[in-house]
């Protein structure tokens, strides 16, 4: 029974000691192609907020929308799109007024650096020698709605198709690329530079709907630093470290 | 309701040719670990136990994450394969099979080292004594003394391989049509917000493992008593 008391007594202890009490904790649900840069905006931003922790959450869009839909506890919502963003307003879950878009990104296609195929446009994607062409899934993945709009507006989205390999991130169509399990990709512009010598750019797949990445602080979100972290991402040094890492300005 | 149905029918339809090529895989190779494993004179017989039953305690994506450098475009097996036979496992449906075969793979090899390692040496014995070979001797007296214990984990095999999604999703990817099993299915419907399909193939997906149960048991009833 001493024993057990002494068990106890340790662990409800530790417990008090792992929950510094001044701490504020933010949880950020980010796309995923923004992770290398929110990582080293998290860095940042804590080093300039003391007291804070940033809890960093990726994945595809839609992917996290799913999430707060069903209850997570999220502070701020950053997405890759219009579309994910406007149904989270569309379903209450994001304070309105906080909504600005952060920065801009495109689509590009790209290839291993290693492939020996020639291609200068979309259309030579048609080549018998390209088996594999990776994108996001349109449902869930923005990169993947912006390939699908702009290979729907060349005329080869159809065509195409047969060729597909749909990523659940943009993240994992960037790893399918860089390991040559795939013959072509489409991701976003800051991805292919975070894969640098892996991957060449062919080119810039241009959409009439722009990338544009809001962020938002959550409908239920109280904490000061949700509010905090959102305005330093619109800061001159959030934005400086963002465009470090190939994001451009809105 | 019949819309649904339909579109269950094709990652029910993959995930059975798959989880069944992979049991049929996993029971081969099982058999024949857990019948080595099972002999006394095996030379570090524990150290290759161990690492025989590695895929049944590593996470999945970790097994996924060796079956895609090992098979990749760039792996060793994979440019072999690639250069032999002008195949890939990747993105494929037999890459989803080997992917479950790997992880059923230990809980055929348990269930027949401890089936083989009940059958009485004597009885192998007498029938050497009567001039049987070894092959004779493992298919005539080993093997259907250890038949329940290989049959029951060769059950929790095809069970483990149907649930399987880990190692398939890194390996054979998410492809609707190709190796989107039902499992993956689920995943892909809830993450799109597809909820009422969701729902449905978990049901389906419910209701096929029980009967599957429901058949081992039986099965397994019937099957010769030792």
């Amino acid at each position: 029974m001493r024993r057990m008391r002494l068990v106890l007594g340790t662990l409800a202890l530790t417990l008090l000691l792992a929950v510094p009490a001044h701490a504020e904790e933010i949880v950020v649900s980010a796309a995923a192609s923004l992770t290398n840069a929110f990582d080293a905006v998290k860095q940042s931003f804590e080093a300039t907020h003391p007291g804070v922790k940033v809890v960093t959450n990726y994945g595809a869009s839609g992917a996290l929308l799913k999430q707060m839909e069903a209850g997570a506890p999220v502070d701020v919502f950053a997405s890759a799109d219009q579309k994910t963003m406007d149904q989270a307003a569309s379903k209450g879950l994001i304070s309105a007024p906080t909504r600005k878009d952060f920065v801009r990104n495109a689509v590009v296609l790209v290839v291993p650096a290693d492939s020996k195929t020639p291609i200068k446009s979309e259309k030579d994607l048609a080549n018998a020698a390209f088996k594999r062409i990776s994108l996001g899934n349109p449902e869930t993945v923005p990169a993947g709605r912006y390939t699908q709009e702009f290979l729907t507006a060349t005329g080869m989205w159809t065509t195409l198709q047969p060729k597909f390999i749909m990523g659940n991130n943009v993240r994992q169509v960037l790893d399918y690329v860089t390991r040559g399990e795939v013959d072509a990709a489409f991701v976003f512009a800051t991805d292919a530079k975070n894969a640098g010598a892996k991957v060449r750019v062919i080119l810039e797949a241009k959409t009439k709907t722009p990338a544009l990445y809001p962020v938002a602080v959550t409908a239920n979100c109280k904490k000061p630093a949700a509010k905090a972290f959102v305005d330093f991402l619109h800061s001159n040094e959030g934005q400086r470290i963002l465009g470090t890492f190939g994001f451009q300005k809105p | 309701m019949l819309e649904l149905l339909l579109q269950a029918l094709v990652p029910l339809g993959l995930t059975l040719k798959v989880s069944l090529t992979a049991t049929a895989g996993a029971c081969v190779l099982g058999v024949g670990a857990g019948y080595a494993l099972s002999r006394r004179s095996l030379p570090l017989r524990e150290l290759l136990d161990s690492i025989c039953t590695l895929p049944l305690v590593l996470p999945p994506t970790v097994m996924g994450y060796y079956l895609l450098v090992l098979f990749g475009r760039r792996g060793v097996l994979g440019i072999w394969l690639q250069e032999t036979f002008d195949f890939t496992l990747v993105f494929t449906w037999q890459g989803a099979a080997l992917a479950a075969c790997v992880v059923a793979f230990p809980l055929v090899c348990k269930a027949a080292r401890t089936a083989f390692e009940g059958v009485d040496p004597n009885l192998e014995h007498a029938a050497r004594s009567l001039g049987a070979g070894e092959g004779r001797v493992f298919l005539r007296v080993t093997l259907p003394l250890a038949w329940r214990g290989v049959l029951s984990g060769t059950m929790l095999a095809l069970a483990r391989a149907m649930g399987e999604f880990g190692a398939t999703l890194m390996i054979a990817g998410n492809l609707p049509g190709r190796t989107q099993t039902l499992s993956l299915a689920v995943y892909d419907a809830a993450q799109a917000g597809r909820d009422n399909e969701a729902l449905f193939l978990v049901i389906i997906t419910s209701l096929v493992c029980i009967t599957l149960l429901l058949a081992s048991g039986k099965f397994l009833k019937l099957s010769p008593q030792p």
